[in-house]
């Protein structure tokens, strides 16, 4: 265990050209399928949160379970969806960094939408009848409920990171952990455990773990620095 | 909505996709292997000579025999390298190859707790695997339809004992040879496990070889271009070029030379 801290310090001290692909292609992956997610899933969340339709109890218990499907089932049908011989073959993104940002992303909508429509719904219950009162239309009623809920969002956008950096089922499949392309900090791990090298996954688990602590710190600094400028 | 929250989601739009551009144009091809010749460390070895020959990189997709050849019968791989002659005769005659070449061979070994407790230790597969089913020893299988989990089937059929999950000591991991490894040193059983990989592996535990240099033992790997009559996005110069290359005296060189812990870990021998 001590071993496996004092490797990690050592893994960063040489600056491992390798280890800092590994982490790039990561970073790269999962922070573009949190944009994505954040994209399609928070004016998801949000329209679903104030907008009444039927069956809308029904879209909220299959969201609400989508932030679980397992990572390994999203990877299968986006391999059989990205395969030359699937229907989006043509695309030639089966074992590319595109493939792994579609399947993350996948990962990720549902969730950042979850949560995103909690929150909006609950600022709602604050703010919606001053809104409706006033008449705004829809739109304009969705910016103002997700900027006044922009400090409790940010936990979303969180989340979806932490879902999208630390899964290995999809990554796996779809990128296959080809050295130098698609191997990520996750498929890296599984690799050295799977050499029986458990000391290197385990540092290689810390270096994830503290580009994890990186991003939270980063948003916990920026959030409270809005909160007192702009509160 | 307004124009400065479209122009603002827009750009976010942007830069999401415009990370998703980066990839580069170099000619490449995808070759499904299996874990033992990628994590004994044979294509870090082998590829950058080819590549810096070729100009052709090399994506190499591990996984063991049964899936490889899944990848290829997909069409998602323009080369398969993979090591159970069974299968791959198969996978030619079903059309998916025209044809299969031999490449190289390493061998089979045998290992296990160094105590023994079942007297295999020696140069008899089948005579350790009889000893392992009569003291019922635990024995970790593969389980993965891998080349090394048809080649343990296949000894245990020679030995004439009928394996299955039922024998509470036969455990089957469903797992590549790393994790198996692993599960093996764990429990300190008895596995089946590649020359190549047991060398790289470093968390033996307990386990020691106990049985190697039976020729029934020898473990040959064949390549194949994944045929591009059935598969029309197969990139044929470029895989033909790799198969080219790797039964060249170049590349047999090359492969010779790959020493682990100073021991060869392969040993080319392509026809020409």
């Amino acid at each position: 265990m001590f071993s496996a801290i004092s490797d990690a310090f050592t893994l960063l001290e040489t600056f491992d050209a390798n280890l800092i692909g590994i982490v790039l292609v990561s970073l790269q992956v999962s922070i573009t399928a949190l944009l994505i997610g954040c994209l399609l899933g928070m004016p998801l969340g949000a329209f679903i949160a104030i907008q009444n339709f039927p069956g809308r109890q029904g879209v909220v218990v299959i969201l609400n379970s989508l932030m679980g499907v397992p990572t390994v089932i999203v990877g299968v049908v986006i391999y059989i969806l990205l395969s030359r011989t699937g229907p989006m073959g043509d695309l030639n993104w089966l074992f590319t960094s595109k493939g792994m940002i579609m399947a993350q992303s996948v990962l990720t909508t549902p969730l950042i939408a979850a949560l995103t429509r909690q929150i909006i719904e609950d600022g709602w219950r604050v703010h919606g009848e001053t809104m409706s009162a006033l008449r705004l239309p829809i739109a304009a009623k969705l910016k103002w409920l997700v900027w006044d809920c922009r400090f409790s969002l940010s936990i979303a956008l969180l989340a979806g990171f932490a879902r999208a950096i630390s899964e290995v089922g999809a990554v796996m499949i779809v990128g296959g952990n080809i050295d130098g392309v698609t191997r990520t900090m996750t498929t890296a791990i599984a690799l050295e455990t799977s050499k029986g090298d458990l000391p290197l996954a385990l540092a290689l688990g810390l270096v994830l773990l503290g580009a994890v602590l990186i991003a939270n710190l980063m948003t916990s600094v920026i959030k409270s620095f809005a909160e007192r400028r702009y509160g | 909505m307004n124009k400065r929250y479209i122009l603002k989601m827009s750009a976010l739009a942007v830069l999401a996709f415009s990370t998703i551009g980066l990839s580069h144009a170099q000619k490449s091809i995808v070759v499904s292997s299996t874990t033992s010749t990628e994590q004994s460390g044979l294509f870090k070895h082998l590829l950058p000579a080819f590549e810096k020959k070729t100009g052709i990189q090399v994506k190499v997709v591990a996984v063991g025999t049964g899936q490889a050849l899944d990848i290829g019968r997909r069409g998602d791989a323009d080369v398969v390298f993979v090591h159970d002659k069974v299968a791959e005769e198969k996978f030619v005659s079903e059309g998916f190859a025209e044809k299969r070449i031999e490449v190289m061979y390493n061998d089979f070994v045998l290992v296990g707790p160094k105590a023994d407790p079942a007297k295999t230790k020696g140069k008899d597969i089948q005579a350790a695997l009889q000893k392992i089913s009569t003291s019922k020893s635990t024995f970790i299988s593969r389980g993965d339809k891998s080349g090394t989990h048809a080649a343990e089937l296949r000894y245990w059929k020679a030995a004439g004992i009928q394996v299955s999950a039922a024998q509470p000591w036969y455990k089957e991991t469903g797992s590549g040879m790393g994790p198996a490894l692993n599960t093996a040193s764990g429990m300190n059983g008895y596995i089946l496990t590649d020359r190549a990989t047991w060398l790289t592996f470093k968390n033996r535990g307990d386990l020691a070889i106990l049985v190697e240099g039976d020729p029934k033992l020898f473990n040959q790997y064949g390549v194949m271009l994944v045929n591009p009559n059935k598969h029309p996005q197969v990139k044929k110069a470029e895989g033909q070029a790799f198969i080219d290359w790797i039964i060249s005296n170049e590349g047999q060189q090359t492969i010779a030379g790959y020493k682990v812990e100073g021991q060869q870990s392969f040993f080319p021998n392509a026809k020409k």
